[in-house]
């Protein structure tokens, strides 16, 4: 890239936008934490009488800790469903040509551009026609549905990095599909599937709208937080709000230093555009 | 008492431009990039209308000097004049340079004639002087029927002569050529080169031309600046250059050659068992012998050629001649042209006369 | 290359999956739409088109859809002029920051939601962090109420939300053009300014549209933000389907709406597919 004269110097007001793009979308967030330290809770400025209050009175509370605890098995279950047709699904976009493979591509993405309320419902309705109770194994069906498309999405990205003359050469020296897959395929496709993970995991644990509709007598983390909410403001939701946020942190900077070492660049949305073109 | 290296820079190896005064003047430029070093103190004078080409490997700093020109990048230190005008800190959209870029960098959501308008188009120029100046480009390199089209359907040939008539239709006092014909196949980049030629005699503008391709800047161009690691070795005519090489480099990267090391004493040249006399002081030298120069024997020689006796180790078929390696008795390894007829393992007598060894500069060590 | 076996082991699961999870649960959706229910509370299966006729009659519905419309219109635009220089920014002028930039960009879309949205509602309240400050700064002397519990709120938590959304195509979009056409037009005259009007934003505008439709079409059908922040004046059309598979009890027409929806999603999203092919020039 050049560094001379060429490029012009950045203009100022275009640095200033992107310091206000970048405060509005922290701000709010280091307000939250900030007053989660706040001995008079939620309102008023300024924030006096730092304290660890809510945070003892979080790690007190019996309603949260199953409701994580919920989440947590949700989460690892959905990742299974997920990965397991999600690997599968990028694997046939990517290599077989079928009868309704446009359709089935389309489907398959959907649920991540459409307003969770949707997927919800219809999934909702169909539970209800066929009699099924309501609860965590509703939940995890709807967020391993609509998770899909993250893993088919990085298996698919990770397909066009790889080199097909790699596995025709694996073939060529003797070994089957099965074995090609197991010694060539699996293996390079290692990083976007752990990264895929890490996100599906992270999406469920924070997800509200599908889970919204689907939920029975065991409440998620988020909608534990939800019906709280519904009754009042307290600065205990500040608490756990602040140790989602850190973990979330935590599990999307990894993501995105997994995706760099997969790729090279980590430019989501691509994908997106990629898949699109994958037709006939 | 002249040493011998004084003797060789002595040699006038690089060719002033013609008189006159230069078009652009590049003084003492160097660049680096942190602490890369990629050109050191370069000076180079372009005259009006002439076609250089800046010859060098790849990592020989040529196309960042090419960029230093055109504005994109800027020197760590030296300047670059145009006429009286001072180029360093303009901004390469004030320059009256424009050039042609190596992937030729058509704008792909414009039409051929868009393109080919927009350096006109930014300027503000009348519609009407524009459409005619882009229907007179266009004609000129033959891209009129394909007016209408996207870059993405034409082919890279195509694409090369639109970016072509794209930088040439602003008139620039000066034209950048960044490695244009790289990506063309060897009979359409043969084809080009002959066209480039003419369109440059046409057109009467100096233009820069950047290249690896020793063969391509002979054939092209009124001068070769040969770089190399971020120095210029020798800046010459075509002519010049291959036959009189300043440097072993020079004398190796145009063209073949033999490199042979001797011991100049008392008035003679000592290479093996070779021997011939000169009038270069005394002290180890380089010569440059060209395999053209190198004849095969037959009956008497002529008076002061150097005659030797060497075994075919290799022999290659090239069109017109054949490019035979022998070695000599001495485990001097020869490149010699022959017409054709010789065989692996055939004894041959070569002889060269003195005035074809060319004395060279050993090159400096860099990187 | 592949083996039918390959082939069929790789297609048939998920194909089968998502047929059943997510193509079903439309259908079936499609079919409760036509039906109805019993003053019993239960749904009554007779096929009868009484819900679309209710919802093209009542003015309540149109209203609620425009006005969901209208601040989707608003929170996508928002998002664009945030998301597009901040895009631009990063891409070219960023340097050796721009990793730690897009990260930083990143971070907050996958944190939660419900975060997000609750963070704004202790700021905007009357009580709140804002209020409470301008107050203590005595720019104001009592709480602005608009802050919270209006249309406002929505946009302004909407926009928060979904302009990294809209940023994410963009800068994929920008990312893709070569830098030598940037190069080639400063080289045939256009200065910096000139030469983003006439170069990089004609080619950036697949992703403009891609990030306005993620942004549109996701505001759209949000239910949270309006039940958090929207207070009454604050309703939007996902609201009226939820209360329907709440309270209101009235599952079909909720389906109907869903269905709506539903369709005007979808042909936005076909929509802005071919503009985007259109306006793609690699």
């Amino acid at each position: 890239m050049s560094t001379g004269a060429g490029q012009g110097s950045r203009p100022r007001w275009l640095l200033l936008h992107a310091a206000a793009v970048f405060a509005f979308l922290y701000l709010p967030i280091a307000v939250l934490i900030l007053y989660s330290f706040n001995r008079q809770g939620v309102g008023g400025f300024p924030p006096r009488h730092l304290t660890l209050d809510w945070y003892r009175l979080l790690f007190a509370d019996a309603a949260i800790w199953d409701s994580v605890f919920n989440s947590l098995q949700v989460a690892f279950a959905a990742m299974a469903i997920s990965l397991a047709l999600g690997i599968p699904a990028g694997l046939a976009l990517d290599r077989a040509q079928f009868p309704g493979k446009s359709l089935f591509r389309r489907l398959v993405l959907l649920p991540l551009i459409l307003p969770g309320i949707i997927t919800g419902l219809s999934l909702l309705m169909m539970f209800n026609l066929s009699g099924t109770r309501l609860g965590l194994l509703t939940i995890v069906l709807g967020h391993g549905t609509a998770l899909i498309s993250v893993a088919t999405t990085e298996v698919f990205a990770g397909l066009q990095k790889l080199d097909r003359a790699q596995e025709e050469a694996s073939l060529d020296l003797g070994a089957s599909y099965w074995q090609t897959f197991w010694r060539i395929t699996l293996p390079n496709l290692k990083l976007p599937i752990i990264g895929a993970a890490l996100l599906i995991f992270t999406l469920s644990m924070d997800e509200i709208a599908v889970s919204f509709f689907l939920i029975g007598r065991d409440n998620t983390l988020p909608l534990e937080i939800w019906g709280r909410l519904r009754r009042g403001i307290t600065p205990e939701i500040n608490a756990i709000s602040s140790i989602i946020f850190f973990f979330s942190l935590i599990a999307i900077v990894l993501w995105y230093r997994l995706r760099i070492r997969a790729q090279g660049s980590a430019e989501l949305g691509t994908e997106l555009l990629d898949i699109s073109e994958a037709d006939a | 008492m002249a040493t011998l290296k004084d003797s060789l820079t002595a040699e006038t190896a690089n060719t002033q431009p013609a008189a006159g005064s230069p078009l652009l003047s590049i003084r003492n430029v160097a660049k680096s990039f942190g602490r890369n070093v990629v050109l050191r103190n370069i000076s180079l004078d372009i005259a009006q209308g002439e076609f250089l080409t800046i010859l060098g490997e790849s990592g020989s700093g040529k196309t960042t000097l090419l960029r230093i020109i055109a504005g994109f990048e800027n020197a760590t230190s030296g300047e670059v004049w145009m006429g009286s005008e001072k180029l360093d800190q303009q901004p390469p959209y004030r320059r009256r340079v424009n050039t042609v870029f190596q992937h030729y960098a058509l704008f792909p959501h414009l039409s051929v004639e868009q393109n080919v308008a927009y350096g006109l188009r930014v300027a503000g120029r009348p519609e009407k002087e524009t459409a005619q100046r882009v229907a007179e480009a266009l004609d000129k390199v033959k891209m009129t029927a394909h007016a209408k089209a996207k870059p993405s359907k034409i082919s890279g040939g195509q694409q090369q002569r639109v970016a072509l008539a794209r930088a040439l239709v602003n008139r620039p006092r000066l034209l950048l050529l960044d490695e244009p014909l790289s990506a063309l196949d060897a009979n359409l980049r043969r084809q080009m080169q002959v066209e480039l030629k003419s369109l440059q005699r046409e057109v009467g503008i100096a233009f820069v031309f950047v290249t690896h391709d020793q063969e391509e800047a002979m054939v092209m161009s009124d001068r070769i600046a040969l770089l190399r690691s971020g120095e210029l070795e020798q800046v010459a005519t075509p002519r010049e250059i291959y036959s009189r090489p300043a440097t072993a480099y020079v004398a190796q990267f145009i063209g073949h050659t033999n490199l042979l090391k001797a011991d100049v004493q008392a008035g003679r040249v000592r290479c093996g068992t070779l021997s011939w006399p000169t009038t270069l002081p005394d002290g180890s030298v380089q010569f440059s012998l060209r395999p053209e120069h190198i004849r095969l024997a037959g009956g008497p020689s002529a008076p002061g050629s150097v005659r030797i006796r060497a075994q075919v180790l290799h022999q290659a078929f090239h069109g017109a001649t054949d490019l035979v390696r022998a070695r000599t008795p001495d485990g001097i390894v020869l490149v010699v042209r022959t017409p054709g007829g010789v065989t692996v393992q055939d004894e041959l007598d070569l002889e060269f006369s003195p005035a074809d060894a060319i004395p060279v500069r050993a090159s400096s060590e860099r990187n | 290359m592949f083996s039918r076996a390959y082939k069929i082991i790789v297609t048939v699961p998920p194909v089968l999956w998502v047929a059943v999870f997510l193509l079903l649960p439309y259908l079936l959706m499609f079919c409760y739409s036509f039906w109805s229910v019993s003053p019993a509370q239960t749904i009554v299966h007779s096929w009868n088109i009484g819900n679309y006729k209710e919802l093209l009659l009542k003015s309540v519905y149109w209203e609620t859809l425009l006005r969901s419309m209208f601040i989707a219109a608003r929170v996508t635009l928002f998002s664009l002029l945030l998301g597009y220089p901040l895009a631009y920014f990063l891409s070219f002028h960023a340097g050796p920051r721009k990793d730690l930039l897009y990260q930083l960009v990143i971070i907050p879309l996958w944190v939660s939601y419900l975060v997000r949205a609750y963070a704004w509602k202790t700021i905007l309240g009357s009580d709140g962090v804002l209020n409470t400050l301008l107050q203590y700064a005595h720019l104001t002397n009592h709480p602005l109420d608009f802050l919270l519990y209006s249309p406002f709120a929505v946009v302004l938590t909407l926009t928060h939300i979904y302009t990294p959304f809209a940023f994410l195509p963009i800068y994929a979009a920008l990312e893709h053009i070569p830098r030598n056409l940037v190069e080639a037009s400063h080289d045939l005259g256009a200065n910096p300014a000139r030469t983003f009007w006439r170069v990089i934003f004609p080619l950036s505008i697949p992703g403009v549209v891609a990030g306005a439709t993620f942004a549109f079409v996701l505001s759209l059908g949000d239910f949270l933000a309006p039940l958090l922040l929207g207070g009454p004046s604050g309703i939007m059309i996902s609201n009226i389907v939820v209360s329907l598979f709440g309270a209101a009890y009235n599952w079909p027409l909720g389906a109907a709406i869903s269905l709506g929806m539903l369709l005007i999603v979808v042909s936005l999203l076909f929509l802005s597919e071919r503009l985007e092919k259109k306006w793609s020039f690699s």
